[in-house]
């Protein structure tokens, strides 16, 4: 209720603001602009985890673009906005293939550079104007009207930005978007459901970069005339400034941290001056304080003291929507995974070593062995989570040696991580949802538009369904960092059931559990084995394994020791030896 | 193009790419050790030169200003830091190591500014005002994040670079300097002529990667270093305290951006703002060696400031698109190099 009352509020505001004297429109105008850029890095710098300094140099394309086809070629300005957003799309993929698989600090200091080169660009080639610029850009005519009026132009600006704000609402709240919001820690676990982390990042990246660019093309268009200044790095670093000091975690974070920068600046850009009795921009010197305090005191930024007053968001029920359905198993006692002399080694140190063994459908397979084993070693060369170094790997028909945990996700293998890998601010259910990534194909576009509301609800549905049966359902809507550990790991094993998996691998699923806990969860696995799933269970529980099992494979020192029914795993005289030192 | 004229770019090219050496150096070793990718190198530069030039008119630089400053921003935090976890009788210790050798440079400088000291008295004391801000700033603005992400670290480099460029043009004002040369003398050999001043920064540099190689071989304090860059927890697990191998990484980034600076002054006009660029060519040298490998990116520095060169004589005017714009096939070299593994943060 609040929400929404603030919500009004807000709109009233935008309403009003055009009353008041054009000064102020003008700087209404401008904290649209840089809400627009700032709700693209919301995205790529506080939900991803990726940042970039090249914004206004997106802003400065755009600008560029559009001022050379409109005032030399002639062209209309909303012919040459597909332009601009095609040429940002194009370099925005480019530098995001160059520096995304590396590591995270590569594609800040890309742009940084490119923002630089730029800039200089801009300002060096003849055909740009050099640092006068382009004047006279034709004004934007829409409905026979010409947007001339710059209380006009403040209305289209904060339209565009209120739609964006709830496009980029509904993509985080959808199968992309709840891949995206996971990718910030690591992207092994998304790419353990079939989502691709690269392309996860390039995604968002351009998503920032376009909105960058509808900036500077409605920029261009207001001011009617451009040239390099607004487009150089400092813009950049400000735009980052504004989410950093709003709240990066949170779409209106942008908006607030726009407003406030840009207040502030033109606050200080009167006073300071003055004070200081020289011309000079020592705002940043202000600004730079700011966000070292910010940094170290306010990590959510001005938001984060709103959101702390507010009534937490209305939990959604699941609708009664019919869950997802179910693909075949295979036929019981099928060959389902074939590991054949697998080894991995690290420089010269044999990690897993000729390792060979079988699961048949419908199996309960354990995987045992001290610890330094290897155990998970060989979890992450069936997984495709590491590459092997040597024989091969089949699954159900389809040869897996090669394929990386993506490709090896599609064949329906799923799993659990022994250090669990949830996303901590997500409630249990969203998380669950994401195991469902690869049994529905909605895209960005029906997303952002809330075209996907009813393969939404399934998906939801379907997560519910697998909380249930893990028996977590009162957690359902709690976030998943306030769970236990032992609950935490049983999400885990819900969000792998809801990839519909015919092969689980469980990574020490009962560590962390109580006895009662572990009696159920030997139970379930139980009920699935009966549905003809098969499971892969790493574990160090012996009793909780001697039970459910059908099948242990030992490991020692990277190779198998033995191999057989849990019987005579446990008479094994090698097997005793390597637990407990000879007998 | 004829010859000579390759030869006086190249020398052109090698005189500043030594000096972007210095400077990939110290990025390398900040990031090893604190995961800090230190934007604000680039202004110890200017300050290095500009206070160098300040101390040549007879008057106090306002850089000591600077430093008592972040002294006492320092010590502020620290005490509340001490007294939150109960740890007040420390605060006298600190307050008196923290306070004192800034007072002590800030008199001694106060002294010595208005008797016009030849060149190389300056340069120390240039050094005595400036590298010291290096260890002030990691406490002020990333010792308290020390663990967060590299993002975090980097925006709040950022933050710091702004808030250093913006006290430059205060302290400074908007006018460039340019320092007089070292040594004033022309080598002639063969068809070419080598300045003094390109052999002192030659010099310069050469000692002191030489006396960076001992200090990492041979000292406990560099072994320490070298431990925490390659792991941070083991090495805390024997007894080699991160914060401190931080402060001396700061230490000696802001020690080789100062005399990174006072080698370049007589060589360009030095602004408050010209720092960033040189710290950023400097960038470009360390990223060719992956923000790892010393030697390679050695190499990239060099060559960096050869292309610059080049660039200056071909295409003026795109000198710096040029060398900014090699970053993108660097990076596309080392993004196919390199193996990546998933990062866990």
């Amino acid at each position: 209720m609040i929400r929404r009352v603030g919500f009004v509020l807000f709109l009233l505001i935008l309403g009003v603001v055009p009353l008041a004297s054009s000064y102020y429109v003008t700087l209404g105008s401008y904290i649209g602009l840089y809400s627009l850029v700032a709700l693209g890095l919301v995205l790529l710098t506080g939900v991803a985890g990726l940042t970039s300094f090249g914004q206004a140099a997106f802003m400065g394309v755009a600008a560029y673009t559009t001022a050379l086809l409109t005032v030399k070629l002639g062209w209309s300005p909303w012919l040459t906005l597909f332009v601009c957003l095609a040429l940002t799309a194009a370099i925005a993929y480019l530098l995001g293939a160059i520096t995304l698989r590396m590591g995270g600090h590569y594609l800040p200091l890309a742009t940084i550079a490119w923002g630089i080169s730029l800039y200089f660009l801009f300002g060096t080639i003849p055909a740009l104007g050099g640092s006068t610029g382009i004047s006279d850009l034709p004004s934007l005519r829409m409905f026979g009207l010409e947007l001339k009026n710059e209380k006009l132009y403040f209305y289209l600006i904060w339209v565009l930005c209120l739609a964006v704000l709830w496009v980029s609402k509904n993509i985080l709240d959808s199968r992309e978007g709840r891949a995206i919001r996971a990718i910030k820690g690591g992207v092994s676990m998304v790419e353990a459901f079939g989502a691709s982390g690269p392309r996860l990042k390039n995604i968002v990246f351009i998503h920032s970069a376009l909105l960058s660019c509808l900036a500077g093309w409605l920029y261009a268009h207001m001011m009617r005339f451009v040239n390099p200044s607004p487009f150089g790095l400092n813009q950049g670093i400000e735009f980052l400034f504004m989410i950093v000091i709003g709240g990066p975690f949170s779409l209106w974070g942008a908006i607030v941290g726009a407003a406030t920068i840009t207040l502030l600046k033109t606050a200080l850009q009167g006073i300071l001056p003055k004070l200081i009795g020289q011309t000079g921009n020592f705002e940043i010197i202000v600004f730079g304080i700011l966000i070292v305090l910010v940094l170290q005191w306010l990590r959510g930024g001005i938001w984060s003291l709103v959101e702390r007053l507010l009534p937490p968001e209305p939990v959604r029920p699941v609708s009664d929507a019919s869950p997802l359905s179910h693909r075949p198993q295979p036929a019981r006692g099928d060959l389902l995974l074939k590991v054949d002399s697998v080894t991995k080694a690290y420089g010269g140190l044999l990690a897993v070593k000729k390792m060979s063994f079988e699961i048949n459908a419908g199996e309960i397979v354990g995987l045992i062995g001290p610890n330094g084993a290897g155990k998970s070693t060989m979890f992450n060369l069936i997984s495709g989570v590491l590459p092997v170094t040597g024989g091969a790997i089949h699954f159900g028909t389809e040869d897996i040696t090669l394929l990386n945990s993506t490709r090896i996700a599609r064949q329906r293998m799923s799993r659990t991580f022994q250090h669990v890998k949830l996303i901590p601010g997500m409630t249990a259910l969203e998380n669950v949802m994401i195991g469902a990534y690869l049994r529905t194909g909605e895209g960005l576009v029906s997303a952002g538009l809330r075209l996907n509301r009813r393969v939404e609800e399934q998906v939801r549905a379907e997560a519910a369904v697998q909380l249930r049966r893990v028996g977590l359902e009162e957690s359902m809507f709690v976030p998943a960092g306030n769970l236990s550990l032992g609950k935490q790991r049983i999400v885990e094993i819900a969000r792998a059931l809801c990839a519909d998996p015919v092969l689980l691998l469980l990574d020490e699923p009962a560590a962390g559990l109580r006895h009662k806990e572990k009696q159920e969860l030997a139970a379930l696995l139980s009920d699935l084995r009966r549905e003809g799933l098969s499971v892969l269970i790493v574990e160090h529980d012996m009793e909780f394994l001697m039970n459910l099992v059908d099948r242990i494979v030992v490991m020692e020192f990277g190779e198998k020791l033995a191999e057989g029914l849990p019987r005579e795993i446990r008479s094994n005289p090698a097997v005793l030896e390597a637990y407990l030192g000879g007998v | 193009m004829d010859l000579s004229t390759i030869m006086i770019l190249t020398q052109d090219g090698i005189t500043n790419g030594a000096i972007y050496l210095l400077i990939a150096v110290a990025l390398i070793l900040v990031f090893g050790v604190t995961r800090v990718i230190l934007i604000p190198q680039g202004e110890f530069v200017s300050f290095g030169a500009l206070t160098l030039a300040a101390l040549q008119q007879g008057v106090a630089p306002g850089t000591v200003w600077l430093l008592l400053i972040l002294a006492f921003l320092a010590a502020l935090m620290d005490t509340f830091r001490l007294l939150s976890t109960q740890a007040a009788r420390r605060v006298p210790a600190m307050l008196a190591g923290t306070l004192l050798p800034p007072l002590f440079i800030a008199l001694l400088v106060k002294y010595c500014a208005p008797l016009h000291l030849s060149l190389g008295w300056q340069a120390l004391l240039t050094m005595l005002i400036v590298a010291p801000m290096g260890p002030l700033l990691y406490r002020v603005a990333f010792r308290p994040v020390a663990d967060a992400t590299i993002l975090v670290l980097l925006i709040s480099a950022v933050a710091v670079h702004f808030a250093l460029v913006g006290m430059g043009l205060l302290m400074f004002g908007a006018e460039g300097v340019r320092t007089p040369p070292f040594s004033s003398a022309q080598l002639p050999i063969w068809t070419l002529s080598i300045s003094g001043q390109s052999i002192c920064v030659f010099v310069a540099s050469l000692a002191f990667i030489a006396l960076l190689a001992w200090f990492f071989s041979k000292t406990l304090y560099g072994k320490a270093l070298r431990a925490v860059a390659f792991n941070r927890n083991g090495a805390r697990l024997v007894g080699i305290s991160p914060q401190r191998a931080g402060a001396v990484s700061f230490t000696m980034a802001a020690a080789i951006g100062c005399l990174s600076g006072i080698l370049i002054g007589p060589i360009t006009t030095v602004y408050y703002d010209s720092g960033f660029l040189i710290g950023l060519k400097g960038f470009v040298g360390a990223i060719v060696g992956g923000l790892a490998s010393f030697p390679v990116a050695a190499a990239g520095a060099l060559l960096v400031g050869v292309l610059e060169s080049f660039s200056s004589f071909w295409l003026s005017g795109y000198k710096d698109v040029i060398v900014f714009a090699a970053i993108i096939p660097i990076l596309l070299w080392r993004s196919l190099v390199s193996v990546h593994y998933e990062e866990e943060e």
